[in-house]
């Protein structure tokens, strides 16, 4: 079947019901009876709250019942939990102060929860919201790193003394100390990695739903991870049996790690709707997801590279202060130390690296992660540093990047940060880069531009991630409170056909498509016949859901397992039925086969014997139904080169990417058209970051000034130029489908490649992000009459 | 509560709404087609374009009773007889939706376009797009559906 197997870009199964209309997402499930939640929010970013009155919001038209944060104290409810706990320099975890669903004491950011209002319209819920009269004493409140570490700061919370949740680090300090007293030159580089807002364009929602006869709870919400949700609202906050809810995440409108985390909204519509006997519906406006989903980013970092005379590098010091925002979001703490830090060895041979992280709670929406999650910032920190190095030691970008490259003979390569590198090969993706972006042309193209009055510029990105999260013990060692495996079962159904139930979540990946394809090569049954179910904790084994890249490693690993049992346990009935052993019987394109004879029975015919065991062996149970779990034995390493060029109007300020090229090593890939189309989406997210994205608190009040498409400048379509994307393939040695992931690394390679390239069309060292029209035409023409 | 008639992909409706009814929300609350997004609060994403008398309308920037009397055509209206109009079949064919939020906006918004131009450069569909913003497509293979769609429909 090469035209739907592995490798075939085939169209998307998906994509009937999204194109005419019939996509069900959250917002388009009503259930009978169902009443609307509308959340009061803090408008201040800083308040203590001395008291609410909710009497006239209560006697208002439609309305049930009016909940504050003593209510769900009453009822026990807990505080939304951290996952993962992060052990400081001291040997001491992370400050964890409570975070509640409805804020008790204090209002910690413009957008926190203090009240919720349900009523039978949203409308009415809305109206009586606005007569919730909260008495709030306002208090001075902190928005950046750098000012909530002064002395003096407003403090946040009690259980974390000046604001600090942890001050960790990784790597030998006098190691790398004495890696630079013998440098040659060092770099140095101070970075700002901007705050972003994710903006899936399906704002969160949740519908929660109790069912008295049974004393159970159902939820609809628009999760990445429904089971992980289920296991954190269950174990951690509602205290409830795991037995007793079901969560269910259809369709949803992207997610970009925003949607992994467990929020107050769908907290409070579960707990809620036993309180009001009715299921609680609430749908977020957009205003409300830029206040209220997780963040992204926010590091302020000061970096230094050592090398010696001829630009090898001898060591790295990295040090950074990254936002928590107001509370912890579930994984917040990894984000910037293990996602973060483990990555910054690169693609380079650097021996010794040392990193401290401190991590900082301001007045702020919470920070976690958002596409790439750490490793973007990590790729940013050194793809800049190795970029002002080349410029300071007058080497040539791609040739200082070539000197320090790990070599294809060096794997399994051991970082000193860390990870083991299984594969990769490096310079095959930069030659193959240059070739594409016709790199020894670049100096004819500029001078065209000059000619023109523009100033072009060209820059690199070599990105690697650590993908296909995680073996479980790996990460277990390093503080998180999961395992970080994923499940598959593959049905098959008594007249041929095959569904499957997978804990990876589809919110765009297209996994309806990509694991048919794999099934049906696997197991020989034609693509039309396999369907593909998820996001629904109710008829799907614990999963583990879908960020990190880890989908097709993680989760296809374990369809591909289960699809081995089913073929295992097949040969036995297939045995039986032609009457030969076992170990006689060959599988081939769907076909069991007795080797030497022409008996052959097909995989849907042993399914149905299977069903209707009437002539079966004794030994056998009936049915054809397999699980698997799959826990991976490493990260995956997907890394590339991507390289951008600029052509700067230095009137305007204008940045316009002329051309772009990217090339990844994936590993082995199922369907190259959904492939290609993730590595788009990555790099216009990475591009935004480094062209428009902003997120802006007022420094004095703490209000969100960049909080609606009018302020938060989204990439259009007239921002970004076609994508020119290429491949590499060294196929990951350590998963059975020699896969590695592709759903962040454009994400994860666009900023640094942008800033290279505009910072090398203006002749300077280095720029914040974003580069903005009027910050490049202010840097064009200061160095324009620096010149004169 | 005033009453607000309309035609609605080819049938006739009528309904009670109130006053600051979107046309958005009268789609999708009142007659359930849930096909038509709403991605934003300020008219800027374009998630709930749909056709109001054959011209492309942002359904939340209109209330129901402007619409009274128009012929409304939304995305589950656009495929006729069972089979997907080009836009929709070249938005497939070249891979032009991710997560499908954005799309029953881009789809509609983008047959308006080649309403207006059967014949678009790819300046001129990047430009026309600018009102609906799509996070997981980066836009190329949307633009690519849009010129694709543009050569099938001229034949």
């Amino acid at each position: 079947m090469p035209d739907t197997g592995i490798g075939a870009s085939v169209r998307r199964k998906e994509d009937f019901r999204f194109l005419t209309g019939q996509g069900r997402y959250t917002d388009d499930i009503n259930r009978p009876g169902q009443l609307h939640a509308y959340f009061v929010r803090s408008p201040h970013a800083h308040a203590r709250i001395k008291g609410i009155d909710r009497s006239k919001a209560e006697s208002s038209p439609g309305v049930h019942a009016v909940f504050i944060g003593a209510d769900m104290a009453a009822d026990n409810v807990g505080s939304l939990p951290c996952g993962w706990v992060v052990t400081d320099r001291h040997g001491e975890p992370h400050k964890a102060p409570p975070h509640f669903p409805l804020a008790r004491d204090k209002a910690r950011y413009v957008g926190d929860h203090v009240a919720v209002v349900i009523a039978k319209t949203y409308a009415q819920a809305k109206e009586a919201g606005e007569q919730v009269q909260v008495d709030y004493e306002e208090l001075p409140a902190t928005v950046n790193v750098t000012a909530a570490l002064a002395s003096g700061a407003p403090q946040l919370h009690d259980e974390a003394p000046g604001n600090l949740c942890y001050d960790w680090v990784l790597g030998d300090e006098a190691e790398a100390d004495a890696a630079f007293a013998k440098a040659a030159h060092v770099t140095k580089v101070d970075l700002i990695n901007n705050r972003l807002i994710p903006n899936a364009m399906e704002p969160r929602a949740a519908i929660g739903e109790y069912d008295g006869g049974t004393d159970s709870y159902t939820l609809y919400s628009t999760s990445q991870n429904p089971h992980l949700l289920k296991l954190i609202l269950c174990a951690f906050v509602l205290g409830l049996n795991e037995n007793k809810l079901r969560v269910i995440a259809p369709d949803v409108g992207g997610g970009f790690g925003s949607k992994i985390f467990c929020y107050a909204e769908e907290t409070v519509c579960t707990w809620a709707a036993k309180k009001v006997k009715a299921p609680v519906k609430w749908t977020g406006d957009r205003s409300e997801a830029f206040t209220s989903d997780a963040h992204g980013r926010d590091h302020v970092t000061h970096a230094q590279l050592a090398m010696d005379e001829n630009g090898k590098f001898l060591g790295m010091k990295v040090d950074t202060t990254a936002n928590m925002g107001a509370y912890l979001s579930s994984f917040s703490t990894s984000v910037p130390t293990y996602l973060y830090a483990t990555l910054l060895a690169g693609q380079y041979t650097t021996p010794v690296i040392f990193a401290n992280v401190k991590s900082v709670f301001t007045n702020t929406s919470p920070v976690d992660a958002y596409r790439g999650a750490g490793r973007p910032e990590a790729t940013y920190v050194v793809e800049r540093l190795v970029e002002v190095a080349a410029r300071e030691m007058k080497l040539d970008p791609a040739e200082i990047r070539r000197r320090n490259f790990i070599q294809p003979d060096q794997f399994p390569y051991q970082t000193p940060v860390a990870l083991q590198y299984d594969i990769g090969n490096y310079g095959q993706s930069m030659d193959k880069a240059l070739e594409m972006i016709d790199y020894d042309g670049f100096p004819a193209r500029k001078a065209a531009s000059e000619a023109k009055g523009k100033l072009r510029g060209i820059g690199f990105s070599a990105y690697i991630e650590a993908c296909g999260i995680a073996p479980s013990a790996v990460v277990g060692s390093l503080g998180a409170g999961v395992g970080l495996w994923e499940s598959a079962q593959v049905r098959f159904n008594a007249t041929g056909s095959v569904t499957i139930f997978t804990g990876s979540h589809s919110h765009g990946q297209g996994h309806e498509t990509t694991f048919s394809q794999l099934v049906s090569q696997t197991l020989g049954v034609p693509i039309e016949n396999v369907e593909i179910v998820h996001g629904d904790t109710g008829s799907i084994p614990m999963g583990m859901g879908t960020y990190g890249s880890r989908s097709l490693a993680v989760g296809g690993s374990a369809i591909a397992r289960a699809c081995d049992k089913i073929i295992e346990k097949s040969k036995k009935i297939a045995a039986h039925l032609m009457e030969a052993s076992v170990e006689d019987v060959e599988f081939d394109n769907g076909t069991f086969r007795v080797a030497g004879t022409d008996k052959e029975k097909s995989i849907a015919e042993v399914a149905f014997t299977a069903y209707v065991p009437h002539n079966y062996p004794e030994d056998v149970e009936p049915g054809l139904d397999e699980t698997a779990f799959y826990d991976p034995l490493n990260f995956t390493y997907p890394a590339g080169v991507h390289i951008c060029e600029v052509e700067i109007d230095p009137a305007t300020g204008v940045t316009e990417i002329v051309d772009w090229v990217a090339v990844d090593d994936f590993g082995k890939i199922i369907n190259p058209m959904v492939v290609e189309g993730q590595v788009h989406g990555g790099i216009a997210q990475g591009v935004g970051q480094a062209l428009l994205e902003n997120c802006v608190y007022d420094g004095d009040s703490g209000q969100l000034l960049t909080g609606s498409y009018m302020d938060y400048c989204m990439p259009r379509a007239d921002n970004l130029p076609s994508f020119r994307v290429g491949m590499t393939e060294t196929a990951c040695t350590h998963n059975p489908l020699g896969v590695k992931g592709c759903g962040e690394a454009g994400a994860i390679a666009a900023p640094a490649a942008t800033i290279n390239a505009i910072t090398n069309a203006l002749g300077i060292l280095s720029m914040d992000m974003p580069a903005t029209p009027e910050k490049v035409w202010r840097l064009a023409n200061q160095h324009a009459q620096a010149a004169e | 509560m005033p009453s607000v008639s309309m035609t609605v992909n080819g049938r006739a409706v009528t309904g009670d709404v109130e006053g600051r009814t979107l046309l958005v929300q009268f789609l999708r609350e009142n007659l359930s087609l849930t096909g038509t997004h709403v991605g934003c609060d300020t008219s800027q994403c374009g998630a709930c374009v749909v056709h109001v008398d054959g011209e492309s309308v942002k359904s939340c920037t209109l209330l129901a009773l402007q619409a009274d009397g128009a012929e409304v055509t939304t995305i589950e209206g656009l495929a006729k007889n069972g089979e997907l109009h080009p836009m929709q079949e070249a938005f497939r064919e070249n891979h032009g939706l991710q997560c499908g939020f954005c799309t029953p906006g881009m789809v509609m918004s983008a047959v308006d376009l080649l309403n207006k131009n059967p014949n678009p450069d790819e300046g001129e569909i990047r430009e026309w797009l600018e009102g609906n913003i799509c996070r997981c497509t980066g836009y190329h293979n949307i633009v690519k559906a849009i010129q694709s769609a543009a050569q099938t429909m001229r034949g």
